[in-house]
């Protein structure tokens, strides 16, 4: 079936764009479609967006030895220059606010903005780590609250807050692991690790101190348990999986393979980026697992801010509770919460490893993070999972006549259908279809991605697209892959309706510029 | 539920087409022990936007804000003022809700911010380059010493006793596993950082030397000197800098000899956020660019000869080296670095250095005052906003004594170093351009009353 | 002087017993763009089948493993500069470093040009 275009435009480069049929401008825009200098090019010495209330002519006597030769040469600018510069390359990104992101292992889903609003509530925005404990304690109480839904959600005995992302998230994991074998006076040197794993997870093994083994797939793109079986022994601290798995699929077989890991004495780390297709469904505590955490920035809709933050907080079980790192809240005798630091650690944390990151984590997102999740509450978090697994398997089966679905009769995917560009004729891969997206206005799923299918790509439209934004969606996909099954060769020079043409990767690698010169260079 | 679009008609028609009778034959992969029959029992049901709204303001008005009171706190977090500006324009969807730029074409808002940030931190740290961020600066920190390893081949780590106590715990509790060697003390209440003590334990096993600048007590340490003997020994230097605005001021130290400089970017645009999310400053030498770690952007131009931005020098990343990567960090503090990159774009490096002498002419003020109360002395002879006192009391109960009259007086040493006997009767205290006249009297007159 | 090729796609040119070690035009053909080589110290000291150089693309960091034991002699330092010479003369000029080989008999192990050829047909 070809995909219908209800708008009528035929995709062909001639008809396109070049410059003989559009004129051009002088000033390099193109209506709304704007170009925009860098803000070097644009400020000048001597500007300045701020006004200070005080006078210029400050002392600086006991510095003088130390005094800058020259102030830093960054050109000032004033706020509507400001205002202007940003708002402009504002409009050369694409957003969730302005339609489906479906980046699959990424979950880009709609980011409320009541999250902003407490986020930015003096109470919570304006407080420093380091007052006392008497005067944080509506801060502590968020923390508190936050860390009671997430071991509640999972079933887990214990949370470490602190972790600033997934990636350290994991690496605080780890690091529980070890430290729990070494209080056991064992020194284990394996991670299994699946190929078809988030590149965190070797990456983190690694760091900390494990050498990094390869666990085998089944054919049906799960783990295969009986070839796991065959690798564990005393010399693995554990298993990193990710369930659901980087297909789109639910481990089936996840309490075995936790109890298969328990009896060499290994522990089960889960990769639980994909939490959000499971929450309120399924708790990863029932399963055995030591430890998993959850991104915020995903299952719980924190923004991703263009690449970041985010914030990884790490269930644990019974085992690997006593190893948690610094800081953390607890409730003390009298009813108030405490913050436990090094000072009190001796007393009430002695297996602690100790402390990751400077502070307590991510608070500016346990607050969006929390709203989240009172607004939902456990019936509309159940109905999250239910919708983004809807959502899903309504994609793959809407596609999978057109584009190949390595595991489409491997059960319904979760959160994330997953195809190939296998089908595509010879010359037309997935790059194609990612570029050809674009033009089509939506950004493309995840490309390439997990390794172990050749040409993936991974869509995870989540459960804030509506019916018909998936419709639409879905018309596009189809439109797109039909220009290639077609051998459509302007298809390679997509996208030519954003704000930039492929660009050269190549270029960029061989002779990195990575910071501007333009006032140095001659 | 208003976040949810599907309709329940939507649902059926949807499982139609897939083919499935209900919901629960999607999810028929979980086995039905452990399926879960409906909401978990105990947890509320969902609320209203007000509802949330309500509860939130309830429990953030139990916390003592900075602008509630008389606010003298540092220690690696600071108060500055940050423009209206800068929380209108993050706000914008195209930069709040994108996600890490793997589209260029698609993402150049994004990556031409990357680009200008990675130059003014450059810039300000006298580097030749930058990164697109980390979490913070004390996972920079350790990131910074995990690649002067690389680098050196070496495995001794030498830690100035400025060096904030927080950065010490995360290096240490890091080390336990990559078997790092890690050179120690806490620091002493004398007026300057001793500088011949720091290198006399350089050694040809050290793969790099951590200072602080200014340290953690406010001191500025001498790191031209520092650089010379740290190269002597085919070692590193790294800088560390938790008060990004003392560098309107004083030199950057990338110009000091620092080969690796990182730091705390949440002084400008950042806010303090009970302490997270910060941002994680980078920058170091041109010819160790391959051995960073984290995001790098670059600039290249399109297939039509337009200049564009991309992500790059990939192969280092988690991504594609996986065992072999430099780091294992993927999401950054995106979002952070942008509002760093506005706020520093709004002042220009003349309008920092403005901000920084009246942020220390605040300081100065602010010591005179309390050092005229008796008892009361400053350790520091030379400082940018923040010093460190001595009282005739322990510290942290004059702290809470202050707090209970609205006053958040600083930090106590004996917090950030419990344990460390010498230290209780001392506590850092901050001036910023946000701290009034009025400020440091009542802080005085409270101070006096508390030690009376 | 002849010419011995691994399954990995390295040649291995040995005249008595100094060898130069590069990547083949096939592998350099499959990589992509070449963006950067990562190569050994002259004098280090490497066991056949060790990692000794890596060859990034824009998307992937290959290693490469030297064929034959030895002591590494001489690094192409025309790479630092233009790792396209791999793209462009993987075989001839885009060779990656001089080798002191240190035990001949390894060469027995690897494909003639001939296999080499037979082989990549297979691929």
């Amino acid at each position: 079936m070809s995909a219908p275009n209800p708008s009528g435009w035929q995709p062909s480069l001639g008809s396109m764009g070049s410059e003989s049929v559009e004129p051009m401008t002088a000033s390099g825009d193109r209506g709304l479609m704007l170009e925009e200098p860098l803000s070097f090019e644009l400020g000048s010495a001597g500007k300045c967006g701020v006004d200070m209330d005080e006078p210029d002519e400050a002392p600086v006597s006991g510095l003088s030895s130390f005094l800058r030769e020259c102030a830093p040469e960054l050109p000032g600018l004033t706020e509507p220059e400001v205002i202007r510069h940003y708002s402009r390359l504002s409009r050369m990104n694409y957003g969730i606010d302005l339609g489906p992101f479906p980046l699959g292992s990424c979950t880009m889903k709609h980011n409320p903005r009541l999250n902003e609003k407490v986020a930015r509530l003096p109470g919570f925005a304006d407080i420093h780590p380091l007052q006392p404990h008497e005067t944080v304690q509506g801060a502590l109480d968020v923390i508190e609250q936050l860390a009671d839904w997430l071991i509640r959600l999972t079933g887990m005995a214990a949370v470490a807050m602190s972790p600033k992302a997934g990636a350290h998230g994991e690496l605080c994991g780890l690091l529980c692991i070890r430290a729990a074998h070494d209080a056991a006076g064992e020194r284990r040197t394996v991670v299994l690790v699946p190929e078809s794993a988030h590149g965190t997870n070797p990456a983190t093994a690694a760091f900390a101190g494990y050498k990094v083994e390869a666990i085998p797939a089944t054919p049906d793109g799960r783990v295969d348990l009986a070839a796991l079986k065959e690798q564990l022994s005393a010399d693995v601290a554990g298993v990193m999986i990710t369930n659901p798995n980087t297909c789109g699929l639910l481990e089936r077989e996840m309490k075995a393979i936790g109890d298969a890991v328990h009896a060499v004495g290994g522990y089960v780390y889960c990769d639980g980026a994909n939490f959000n297709a499971i929450v309120g469904k399924l708790r990863p505590g029932d399963l055995g697992i030591d430890a998993m955490h959850i991104n915020l920035h995903k299952t719980f809709s924190t923004p991703h801010g263009g690449g970041g933050p985010g914030s990884g907080p790490v269930v644990l079980s019974e085992a690997l509770a006593p190893f948690a790192p610094l800081p953390f809240v607890t409730r003390v005798a009298d009813g108030t919460l405490r913050l436990i630091e090094e000072g009190e650690a001796a007393e009430h944390a002695p297996e602690s490893f100790g402390r990751m990151t400077a502070f307590h984590g991510q608070m500016g997102m346990f607050t969006r993070g929390l709203a989240y999740i009172l607004s939902h509450g456990a019936d509309g978090l159940k109905q999250v999972a239910e919708d983004a697994v809807l959502n899903a398997n309504y994609v793959l089966r809407a596609c999978e006549d057109l584009l190949d679905a390595p595991f489409a009769q491997s059960g319904p995917c979760m959160h994330e259908a997953l195809f190939s560009d296998s089908s595509l004729p010879d010359g037309f891969s997935t790059l194609d279809i990612a570029k050809g997206l674009i033009d089509e206005g939506f950004h493309p799923m995840t490309v390439y991605f997990p390794l172990v299918v050749k040409g993936a790509m991974l869509v995870e439209p989540t459960e804030t697209e509506s019916k018909m934004g998936l419709d639409r969606f879905i018309l596009s996909l189809r439109n797109v892959v039909q220009r290639a099954v077609n051998a459509d060769e302007s298809l390679h020079s997509a996208p030519v309706f954003a704000p930039r043409r492929r660009l050269d990767e190549t270029q960029a690698a061989r002779k990195p510029v990575l910071v501007w010169n333009g006032d140095r260079d001659g | 539920m208003r976040y949810l679009p599907l309709t329940d008609a939507d649902r059926a028609e949807m499982l139609a087409l897939i083919g499935a009778g209900s919901i629960d034959e999607l999810f028929c992969d979980i086995s039905p022990e452990f399926r879960l029959p409906g909401p978990i029992e105990g947890l509320p049901l969902h609320a209203s936007e007000m509802a949330v709204e309500r509860h939130m303001s309830r429990l953030a008005a139990k916390n003592l804000s900075a602008g509630q009171a008389p606010f003298f706190l540092g220690a690696g977090a600071y108060r500055h003022h940050i423009p209206a500006t800068v929380d209108h324009l993050i706000q914008r969807g195209e930069f709040l809700t994108a996600y890490t730029p793997y589209q260029p074409e698609i993402a150049q808002g994004t990556l031409q911010v990357l680009f200008e940030f990675q130059t003014q931190v450059a810039r300000l740290f006298g580097t030749d380059i930058a990164n697109a961020s980390m979490y913070d600066g004390s996972t920079a920190c350790w990131e910074a010493i995990q690649m002067a390893g690389r680098i050196t081949k070496r495995d001794r780590v030498v830690l100035s006793d400025g060096l904030h106590a927080h950065y010490v715990s995360v290096i240490e509790a890091m080390a336990r596993f990559t078997a790092d060697t890690i050179d120690t003390r806490s620091p002493a209440l004398e007026a300057e950082p001793d500088t011949s003590k720091l290198v006399g334990s350089i050694d040809e096993e050290t793969s790099c030397v951590v200072v602080q600048y200014p340290d953690i007590l406010g001191r500025i340490p001498d790191l031209r000197a520092i650089a010379e003997a740290v190269h002597a020994q085919g070692a590193l230097l790294i800088a560390v800098v938790t008060e990004p605005v003392a560098l309107g001021l004083i030199e950057a130290p990338g110009n000091l000899g620092a080969d690796i400089v990182v730091g705390e970017g949440q002084s400008l645009g950042v806010g303090l956020q009970f302490g997270g999310p910060y941002l994680g400053l980078f920058g170091c030498r041109q010819k160790f660019v391959r051995q960073m770690p984290g995001r790098i952007c670059g600039q290249t131009v399109d297939a039509a000869g337009k200049r564009g931005f991309v992500l790059t020098l990939s192969t280092r990343e988690q991504h594609i080296r996986r065992e072999k990567a430099t780091s294992n960090i993927c999401t950054n503090s995106g979002l952070c670095a942008l509002a760093f990159s506005i706020h520093m774009s709004l002042l220009g490096g003349e309008g920092l250095a403005r901000l920084a002498r009246i942020n220390h002419a605040r300081a100065q003020e602010m010591v005179r005052r309390l050092t005229a109360i008796a008892g009361v002395s400053c350790l520091n002879d030379v400082y940018f906003n923040e010093v460190t006192l001595v009282l005739p009391k322990p510290a942290r109960d004059v702290l809470q004594a202050l707090a209970r009259r609205d006053v958040l007086g600083g930090v106590s040493l004996s917090r950030l170093y419990p344990g460390t006997s010498g230290l209780e009767n001392a506590m850092l205290v901050t001036a910023t351009e946000t701290v009034s006249e009025e400020d440091i009297e009542a802080f005085a007159s409270a101070l006096e009353g508390v030690l009376a | 002087m002849s010419r011995y090729f691994t399954t990995d796609h390295e040649w291995v040119e040995v005249s008595g017993d100094a060898g130069t070690v590069g990547i083949t035009d096939y592998a350099q053909g499959q990589l992509g763009d070449i963006t950067f080589v990562e190569l050994p110290a002259p004098g280090q000291a490497v066991n056949k089948g060790d990692s000794v150089a890596v060859v990034d693309s824009v998307k992937a960091a290959s290693d490469v493993y030297t064929p034959v034991s030895g002591t590494v002699s001489e690094a192409n330092s025309a790479l630092e500069e233009a790792p396209e010479l791999v793209n462009a003369e993987a075989e001839s000029g885009g060779w990656l470093f001089r080798i002191t080989v240190s035990n001949p008999g390894e060469i027995d192990g690897l494909m003639d040009e001939t296999a080499y050829k037979a082989y990549i047909a297979e691929l």
